[in-house]
């Protein structure tokens, strides 16, 4: 618990988000209030636990079977070209469990033999060359942490609130440090010749995935990565090798990564004419879409995390940027009238997930939450309505517009629009 | 002849890399085989790059569609459930309920004999002969009326033929949206009245969550 001088300390230090009387922190429910004993000697107390290795790979506790990626069934043809979420509003700080990293495939995840496995670099190259992933290790290799983010994130909620949950609206994100080679030293040993422009990355899945990339993207800090927070790509995020493309939409991350053609201009490949382009309300659309922009969103309390003790609470969230670090994020609890900068925690990096916090009380009365992500190019994350207003409600991806809770008097939380 | 371009191009690489990279080759990797590109080198580009020597015909297409394609698309491209559309739409894209098909949104055919030749049918990619890859869209065409029921596509008229939508595609014009150099957010007494505009809980289409 803390000290009361600490609780007075924050009581204070908050009266400036105003709206009415602040519940005093002893107001809150008390554990201590009418409470049975809760001390005893528990069966754990005595016997003895598991022996080493009784997980040669361990486990999550079997009290956190509810953290887990979830479907939303309805939202495809099939589960194999389909998506799952990842479990934000269980989540702290910046890393994505690897377990938990959600799941985009186009013709289900695909189980390869490591030592079959092949990387060609073809096309507008002086040699064409193979690379078995043992030769990959050779080379030089980098660690950096980056989020990756589908470009259907809160897709679903371009017309208005649907689902409700942080996991739903914004869980097709996840943020992990890989291993791997910079895609710039594989095309120095081919050879690059002088009028390529672009590449084509290429899966070894049924889909084939195929994008276009620019050459200037794939030298700034494209990774042909084959380690995840430190041990191998789990088979549903490309194992054994897949493309980094820092700050950029998840398409272009190609899973089971098998090929790179350079070329000289663009392939418009389904994924880059049919999908992940952006239409706009007059017929228009956007092609190369790249960069996920600024965005963020409160985790805790969401709908699956309600807010469970009236006084003192702890607003926990997640903001990102494409563009690079994240400089500030603001939170209000009165539906956009009055902000405060949040506090942020752990490393602030580039292109990367970074927690924020808002220690703040409440009286139980209810509460519209936003956050507002500002990342270093000054960039300010734009309200839903905002963005309807520049591309309308048909465009798909892109859609980072600040999301809105509302907390109810019993706690619960919904996901609202709000004027 | 060649010497000089290929080693500007190298200069060019090793300039833009700046400081890191060094220009002595680490001698990883083996030669690609030019029988080994030509297994996985089957991409389509719009120019025509790509193509391999074929033909089919729209009556060839037909039938192929039938037994391999439309138990999920749809006898006509209309899409069975939610699988894709493949045929229609056109004029809807400025409406509230746009229908995005090969005939009303894609810019490019290319794309599509890429796409079927690569990924296509789903659960049995790159089992179907370039033959059949060109009926397949010469058919698709038919049916989004580009081509009459006896034309014939192959890798010479390919390029001939441009999709409707191609002149309204724009590059990406982001940031399309206020900046701290335009205007500093507020803080403080921002809006006067707030109201709830929609819930998502009136459309109950969450998976239920576990207690």
């Amino acid at each position: 618990m803390p000290s009361t001088g600490r609780r007075g300390f924050l009581k204070g230090s908050l009266s400036a988000l105003g709206g009415g009387t602040l519940l005093a922190a002893s107001s809150g429910k008390s554990v201590f209030a009418k409470s049975p004993p809760e001390i005893k000697v528990e069966d754990w107390n005595t016997y003895l636990g598991d022996a080493v290795v009784t997980n040669p790979y361990g486990v999550p506790s079997e009290h956190e079977a509810h953290v887990v990626r979830r479907n939303v069934e309805w939202l495809t043809a099939s589960q194999e070209s389909s998506v799952s979420f990842t479990p934000l509003h269980e989540l702290e700080g910046f890393i994505t469990p690897n377990g938990l990293c959600f799941e985009r495939h186009h013709s289900g995840a695909a189980h390869i033999e490591p030592s079959a496995h092949r990387l060609m670099i073809n096309g507008l190259v002086d040699n064409p060359l193979i690379f078995t992933m043992e030769d990959l290790k050779r080379f030089p290799r980098v660690n950096r942490f980056a989020f990756l983010e589908c470009a259907a994130n809160s897709g679903m909620e371009w017309r208005g609130a649907q689902l409700n949950g942080c996991q739903f609206t914004h869980g097709m994100v996840h943020c992990v440090q890989y291993t791997g080679v910079p895609l710039k030293y594989l095309l120095e040993e081919a050879g690059v010749k002088t009028n390529a422009k672009w590449l084509m990355p290429e899966g070894a899945d049924s889909a084939g995935m195929n994008r276009s990339v620019p050459l200037e993207k794939a030298l700034e800090d494209c990774i042909v990565a084959y380690k995840m927070n430190g041990e191998a790509l789990r088979p549903e995020q490309g194992y054994p090798l897949r493309l980094v493309v820092p700050g950029w939409e998840g398409n272009m991350w190609v899973k089971w990564l098998r090929r790179i053609e350079v070329g000289d201009q663009p392939w418009h490949t389904r994924e880059e004419t049919s999908k992940y382009t952006d239409l706009m309300e007059d017929g228009s659309s956007r092609r190369f879409t790249w960069i996920m922009d600024a965005k963020s969103i409160v985790t805790n309390p969401s709908p699956q995390a309600p807010l469970l003790h009236k006084g003192h609470n702890i607003l926990s969230g997640l903001a990102w940027s494409g563009r690079g670090k994240i400089r500030r994020v603001d939170v209000t609890l009165d539906g956009g009238k009055n902000w405060r900068t949040a506090e942020l925690s752990g490393p602030v990096l580039d292109k990367c997930l970074t927690r924020f916090y808002l220690p703040f009380q409440w009286s139980g009365d209810p509460m519209l939450i936003q956050s507002r992500a500002i990342d270093e190019t000054g960039y300010i994350q734009p309200t839903k309505k905002e963005l309807r207003q520049v591309r309308g409600l048909n465009s798909i991806y892109h859609n980072n517009g600040i999301q809105t809770w509302h907390v109810m008097k019993n706690g619960e939380t919904e996901n609202v629009e709000i004027s | 002849m060649l010497k000089f371009p290929k080693l500007s191009a190298l200069c060019v690489l090793f300039i833009s890399l700046g400081t890191t990279a060094s220009a002595d080759k680490l001698g990883i990797g083996r030669a690609a085989l030019p029988e080994e590109i030509a297994i996985w080198n089957i991409d389509v580009r719009p120019d025509g790059q790509g193509l391999p020597m074929g033909s089919g015909t729209v009556t060839e297409g037909e039938s192929v569609f039938t037994e391999k394609c439309a138990s999920c698309h749809g006898e006509f491209g209309e899409g069975n459930g939610r699988w894709p559309v493949l045929a229609g739409g056109q004029g809807t894209l400025k409406s509230n309920n746009p229908v995005k098909t090969i005939g009303s949104y894609w810019p490019y055919l290319s794309t599509l004999f890429d796409y079927i030749q690569r990924a296509m049918p789903f659960g049995e990619a790159q089992t179907l002969t370039v033959d059949e890859t060109y009926s397949l869209v010469a058919y698709l065409l038919y049916l989004n009326d580009l081509m009459d029921d006896d034309g014939t596509l192959s890798d010479e008229n390919f390029t001939d033929f441009r999709l409707p939508n191609e002149v309204n595609f724009r590059m990406d014009p982001r940031p399309d949206v206020a900046t701290v150099s335009q205007q500093e957010p507020c803080m403080k007494n921002c809006k006067s009245d707030v109201k709830i505009l929609g819930r998502a809980r009136s459309l109950d289409v969450t998976p239920e969550t576990e207690d």
